[in-house]
Order: C-alpha cells, then sequence, then structure tokens
C-alpha cells in the first residue's frame, strides 16, 4: 500500500513537474514480453527462447524489465495472453511459435503503439515483424554425419507437423545424408506434438523397432535423446543442446541461438529505430548454431565442421541441383540453388525419401 | 480402520453446499501450493479469483471462456442424470466445428444473414450425427457409449487435422495446415465492442433457464430423472430406453457441435488444428460441479473459466508456473468428488473384532 502511495505521489510529481522536459525518475524501463508454447524447461524450443529473454536481463539490467508465459497453446487462449501482455504496458512482444500467427495479427491490429515479433510466420504488419532461423542448414551437416554414422542405413526422424518448417528440415537432411551414403533410407514418424514427452518416446522407440539406429527430431523435448542413450544408438540435439540427456548418444545438435536477435531488436526499440521487417538468419548470422560433435570418428567432426563453415560462409547451398521431386519430375536444374519462396512453402519431399508426406 | 458408511439421509443443504466447499478448499489448499512456491498466497488467490471482476477485458473473456463450458455441459448433463455417458463431448464439438467451418468456406466471400443460422444448424447436425455413433452402437449391439465416445474424439481430432491440410487448406496459406479466415458474415457478431464477447453467449445464456424448464417441468427431463434414479421403474412406466438413450446422446452432441460452431466462428474465425483446446473435457467436470443442473452449470462455468483467466493472470504477473495452474484446477475436481462422496457416506472407524 505504501508502495501504491509513493508511486501515485511520484505521478503527480511527474505531472506537476512535466513542463520540464526531463522526467524525474528517468527512463521508464521498456517491457518486454514472451509467449511460449512449451513450458520453460522442456530443455528445447521454448527454453531457448526464454535463455534470449534471460540474455536481455542481463544485457539491459534495469534497463528492461520482462515477462513471460509459457505453456500457451496454439489456438482460441493465445490471442487473450497475447492481449493481456499488450494491455500491461509491454512495448514489445515476441511470440514465440507458428501457431500464434493470427492471434498476433489481431492483437496488434488493436495495439498500434506496442511492436510485436512473431517468429516463424509469414504475415507482417506495420508493428509486426517476423524472425525465424535457417534451421535447414543445421539438417545439412546433422543428415551429413547421420548418412555416415548410420550401419543399418535407416535414419529416423521424428517429425511435428507437416508444415513446410519441418518437410524442409527432412529434406535438408535427407539429402546430405544420401549424398554421403547412397543406401540410406529415413523412416519418418509423426508425432503431432511441439511438445509431448511421452508421445516423442513412443516415436522414437518406434523407430528403434523399424532399425533405426541414428534419429533426428522436430519436437521440443529431450525424450527421443534419452531413449536413444537407452537404447545405444545416436541421436541430435534439437533447439537445444540436450548434450545431459544423451552422454554416449548425441552426436551433435542445432541450437537456436535467439539472443543477439532479441538484443538487437530491444535496442532497436529503445533507439526509435524499429521497422517491421522479415529476418531469416542461419549458421553465417549465428541464429543457428551446431553444437559440439561428440561420439563420432575425428575425420567425421573434421568434414562436418568444414560443411558447417561451408554453409555459414555461403559457399554451400543445401539445396543445390540437381534435385527431383518425390514423383521423379526435376525441381533444380545442375547447378541452381532453391529460392526463399519455394523453401518457405515447401510441401514435397524430395526424390529418394519413401512414405507419403500426409496430406 | 476406516470405512465408508452410506449415510440413510443426506442434507440436501450439505448437498447443495458441496461446490461452494470444493471452492473454498480449493482456496485454501491451492494457497498452500503458492506459498510453497514463494509467491504470496492471499495475492495469489486474488488475482485468480477476484481481480477478473474487476478488469473489463478479463470479464468478457470470462464470457468467452464460459459459454463453450456452458453449452456443452448443460447437454450432457441430461445424458449424466439417467446414467448415460458421453465422455465424447470434445469429439462432437470437433465435428460441429469442421462442418460448420466447411459450410462457411462452401461460401466463402458470400455475404448474408442467412450464412450464420445456417452454420449453426450444419454445427448442430455435425454433433448430432457424431453422437449418433455411440447412440446406435449401444443401441443395436450393447457397446459401451463411454469408451466409443471418448475414441471418437482421436478420431474427429485426426479427420480435423486431415481437412486442414488437404481439401479445406487456405489456398494462399504456403501450405501451413489452417483453412481461410472466415468472412464477415461467417463471423459471429461482437456484443461488447473490442472485446471477443460474441452473440453465442446470449445463446448459451438463455439456454439455461430453456434447459431448466425441460429437466424440471417437461416430460422428457421426469423420463430422464426416472432412468436415473430407477431404471426398473422407468421401464415399467413405459420410458422407451432406447429411444432415450438416442436422445440423450443427440442433445449433447448437437449442443457441443453448436459449442464447436460458435468457437470456430467467434474468437478462431477459421478452422485450425489446435482449435479444440479441451472444452468437451473441462465441461464434464462443469457439468457436476453444477451439480447437473442447469441453471447451477450457468454458476459453474463461470468459475470454471475465471481459474483459467485468472491463472493466466497470475501466470505473468506472479510468474507462478503454468504447471502449478493446472495442479490447482484438479484441486477443484478432487475435492468437488471428495465431498461429493463425504455428503453420502460418513467415515467410521472400523475396530476388528478378535475372536
Amino acid at each position: 500500500m505504501m508502495k501504491r502511495r509513493t508511486l501515485l505521489a511520484g505521478a503527480a510529481l511527474a505531472v506537476a513537474l512535466s513542463t520540464n522536459p526531463v522526467l524525474a525518475d528517468g527512463h521508464e524501463p521498456l517491457k518486454v514480453g514472451f509467449i511460449y508454447v512449451g513450458p520453460v524447461g522442456d530443455f528445447g524450443w521454448s527454453y531457448e527462447h526464454d535463455q534470449g529473454r534471460q540474455a536481455l536481463e542481463a544485457h539491459f539490467g534495469d534497463k528492461v524489465e520482462t515477462t513471460y508465459l509459457e505453456s500457451i497453446p496454439e489456438g482460441p487462449d493465445a490471442e487473450r495472453a497475447i492481449r493481456q501482455l499488450a494491455q500491461s504496458g509491454h512495448d514489445l512482444i515476441f511470440t514465440t511459435s507458428f501457431g500464434y500467427m493470427n492471434p498476433t495479427m489481431k492483437v496488434a491490429q488493436q495495439f498500434p503503439d506496442v511492436k510485436f515479433e512473431h517468429a516463424t510466420g509469414y504475415q507482417r504488419a506495420e508493428n509486426v515483424s517476423t524472425y525465424s532461423g535457417r534451421f535447414y542448414e543445421g539438417r545439412t551437416v546433422l543428415g551429413h554425419i547421420a548418412g555416415k554414422m548410420t550401419e543399418s542405413n535407416i535414419v529416423g526422424y521424428i517429425g511435428s507437423f507437416p508444415i513446410p518448417e519441418v518437410v524442409r528440415g527432412i529434406n535438408a537432411a535427407y539429402l546430405a545424408a544420401a549424398k554421403v551414403n547412397p543406401d540410406v533410407e529415413f523412416k519418418i514418424v509423426w508425432a503431432n506434438t511441439w511438445f509431448d514427452p511421452a508421445k516423442e518416446g513412443d516415436a522414437a522407440k518406434q523407430l528403434i523397432d523399424q532399425g533405426a539406429d541414428v534419429i533426428l527430431q522436430h519436437t521440443d523435448s529431450p525424450a527421443a535423446m534419452t531413449i536413444a542413450e537407452e537404447n545405444g544408438i545416436y541421436a541430435f540435439g534439437q533447439a537445444s543442446d540436450m548434450m545431459q540427456f544423451g552422454p554416449n548418444s548425441r552426436l551433435s545438435s542445432i541450437i537456436d541461438n535467439w539472443a543477439p536477435y532479441y538484443i538487437e531488436r530491444v535496442q532497436a526499440v529503445m533507439d526509435g529505430t524499429w521497422e517491421s521487417t522479415d529476418t531469416w538468419a542461419g549458421i553465417g548470422e549465428g541464429m543457428t548454431k551446431i553444437g559440439e560433435f561428440k561420439n563420432m570418428p575425428e575425420d567425421l567432426a573434421a568434414e562436418a565442421g568444414a560443411l558447417r563453415d561451408a554453409i555459414g560462409a555461403g559457399e554451400i547451398h543445401p539445396f543445390t541441383g540437381p534435385i527431383n521431386k518425390q514423383d521423379g519430375s526435376p525441381w533444380l536444374a545442375e547447378g541452381e540453388t532453391a529460392d526463399d519462396a519455394t523453401l518457405l512453402g515447401m510441401n514435397f519431399y524430395v526424390e529418394g525419401i519413401t512414405g507419403d508426406l500426409p496430406n | 480402520m476406516l470405512t465408508l458408511e452410506p449415510r440413510r439421509r443426506s442434507s440436501t443443504l450439505l448437498q447443495a453446499l458441496t461446490p461452494v466447499l470444493a471452492v473454498l478448499a480449493t482456496m485454501v489448499a491451492g494457497g498452500i501450493l503458492f506459498a510453497a512456491l514463494g509467491k504470496n498466497p492471499v495475492e495469489a488467490i486474488r488475482i485468480i479469483f477476484v481481480d477478473p471482476f474487476f478488469d473489463p477485458f478479463s470479464r468478457s473473456e470470462l464470457l468467452v471462456k464460459a459459454a463453450p463450458l456452458a453449452l456443452i455441459a448443460i447437454g450432457l448433463s441430461f445424458g449424466f442424470r439417467a446414467g448415460i455417458w458421453n465422455i465424447g463431448a470434445e469429439g462432437q464439438f470437433i465435428i460441429g466445428a469442421l462442418c460448420a467451418g466447411a459450410t462457411a468456406l462452401a461460401f466463402w466471400g458470400t455475404e448474408g444473414t442467412w450464412l450464420l443460422p445456417l452454420m449453426a444448424l450444419a454445427g448442430m447436425i455435425g454433433g448430432f450425427l457424431w453422437g449418433m455413433i455411440p447412440a446406435l452402437l449401444k443401441i443395436r449391439f450393447g457397446a459401451n457409449e463411454i469408451l466409443v465416445s471418448l475414441m471418437l474424439v482421436y478420431v474427429a481430432e485426426l479427420l480435423l487435422s486431415a481437412l486442414v491440410s488437404g481439401p479445406l487448406r487456405d489456398p494462399d496459406g504456403f501450405n501451413f495446415p489452417e483453412s481461410r479466415r472466415f468472412h464477415d458474415s461467417a463471423t459471429l457478431p461482437i456484443i461488447l465492442q473490442n472485446t471477443r464477447a460474441h452473440i453465442g453467449i446470449l445463446v448459451a445464456l438463455a439456454l439455461g433457464p430453456l434447459a431448466y424448464a425441460i429437466l424440471h417441468k417437461h416430460v422428457f427431463g421426469y423420463h430422464v430423472k426416472l432412468l436415473g434414479t430407477a431404471p426398473r421403474a422407468a421401464a415399467f412406466a413405459g420410458v422407451n430406453t432406447k429411444l432415450m438413450i438416442a436422445a440423450c446422446l443427440g442433445l449433447s452432441g448437437a449442443l457441443a457441435g453448436l459449442a464447436g460452431t460458435f468457437e470456430a466462428a467467434g474468437p478462431v474465425g477459421q478452422l485450425v488444428p489446435s482449435l479444440p483446446v479441451g472444452y468437451g473435457f473441462t465441461a464434464i467436470i462443469v457439468a457436476f460441479l453444477g451439480r447437473l443442473d442447469p441453471l447451477g452449470i450457468l454458476a459453474a462455468s463461470l468459475v470454471m473459466a475465471l481459474t483459467y483467466i485468472g491463472g493466466e493472470t497470475a501466470q505473468f504477473t506472479l510468474q507462478i508456473p503454468a504447471a502449478a495452474i493446472s495442479v490447482f484446477q484438479g484441486m477443484l475436481l478432487f475435492f468437488l468428488l471428495g465431498f461429493e462422496v463425504l455428503t453420502r457416506f460418513r467415515i467410521r472407524r472400523v475396530t476388528r473384532a478378535t475372536s
């Protein structure tokens, strides 16, 4: 109560002094809000976004105040959660899952003074930016390692939803694996969830039963890694390093590194230079990182490192022709590289992947 | 040793008070939980149960959240009273949304006030037919309606997923699994400006008294109650059990379908795989929290909505983890069932007789 009174008194004072351009209390901290689809303890996607949030606090100190809402389902509830952040005075709001796209657009329309950043979507507005990582670049490195490491020639892949983002990852990993191991076969299981350790674990077991000895995943929890460790096969960290969950089975990982982007965007709001942008950054920019190479021969680690650096430097494009679509029809001619529009809407497998894309 | 012994007479006052006691006990136990997490328990309970009433937007959101719960729970209450257990309202909700949504998309861009009623009709028929599957299987083969209706939820979820990834997919949506946004004629009118409070809330509100009248004044309500309390007497009195099974599952299916229609045409405004958020399951708790009485259900749906809206606020003002809020909601059902047992049974200490 005391605190509120002093606050009120302070506000009255500020109003009284408003002829003076310098506010008595200096700058208000910039309020930055985050919406996560999973719990911050998922050790994957949401965890890494929260690492980015913590980096903001560490970097800006008391110049920022951050808030987060975790485990917000994509759907009708998301709009309310985003709106609550907007209404409670947040200046910049990061909505960190694809399914928040339409709710973000709706709330952004009602709060033109609040700035929004939506991860992995494609709709933008005056006060809505989008950002995402070129995770498929990382998939190429992982696919290369998987192709070399598999002895059964069966690589398991846990998909979340058959959206372009995920399909692109499967294609990138397969192309890289098939390049170093023409006999490799991908078995794909759709978990139909981003985060559900039980379902993800079941998917991993199912893949092991089908003979997979290396598993890639596009879901958020380390459940599959734990199963891989128990069964003595290999797996990769997804979104986060996940080293602690598979000391003997983790080969490498794709790490989402949001901190630099978040710091840059908050700085832009502080400087008044924030604009609606579309960011799609990969290994070169540092938004997609490749975790340390472990549990593999040294020459393979060196090869994978070189591949990572070449992609980062722009010397290798993961989708370079000749590449045919699954049905055998030509997609990219010799030496041709895929354009971003095709990659963003990718809804087909490349030649060599068996099974149908759920459609 | 302790044993439960049926009470000869259970006090009606106590029975009426059960939900209130359950809510109070949840507040106390929840407060302890929040205190254990290092949060101020009084503040947390205030934020969850009181604050939403004082913020205009939260108030409107309470209604948005309560309306589908009330619609579904009222439908379920008839069957539950008759001993017909429709656990699959979630599936009927999804099929309702799907049928209404498909109607909206079929007439995409066509203006007209007739479209929304048509969508509502399609949604109700969809929910009704989905409810008829367990009904007919039970009538014809004696299949357990609990299992059949529950399993059909997963079928409905996958059907929604398949259709928005295929035929109902937005042609300009980069192949993402979602439909086009519904146009204005297929979107529910808003009753409070700058909120999401839609006309479906009024429908839910009107349905309460109507269902109350049917339950307590109409012969259908009498048959429902008779079938639940004394099935043999009901058969003797000429109640057609098979017809009642179909009527109860059909009614709850149609209302769940209507709720799905409102959800798709209201807050969501399109068909997406994430459209169902468990209203069909939560409504089961709401039905019992409201003591299977339509007016009680209206109140119970608000209490349930309160734990969601207030829970979210508590999450970001006090940084209470989302999982703690779920535990809190679970406590409500636990205490409700616990007190329910205690109003019907008494605990007695049994000393084992030594021979």
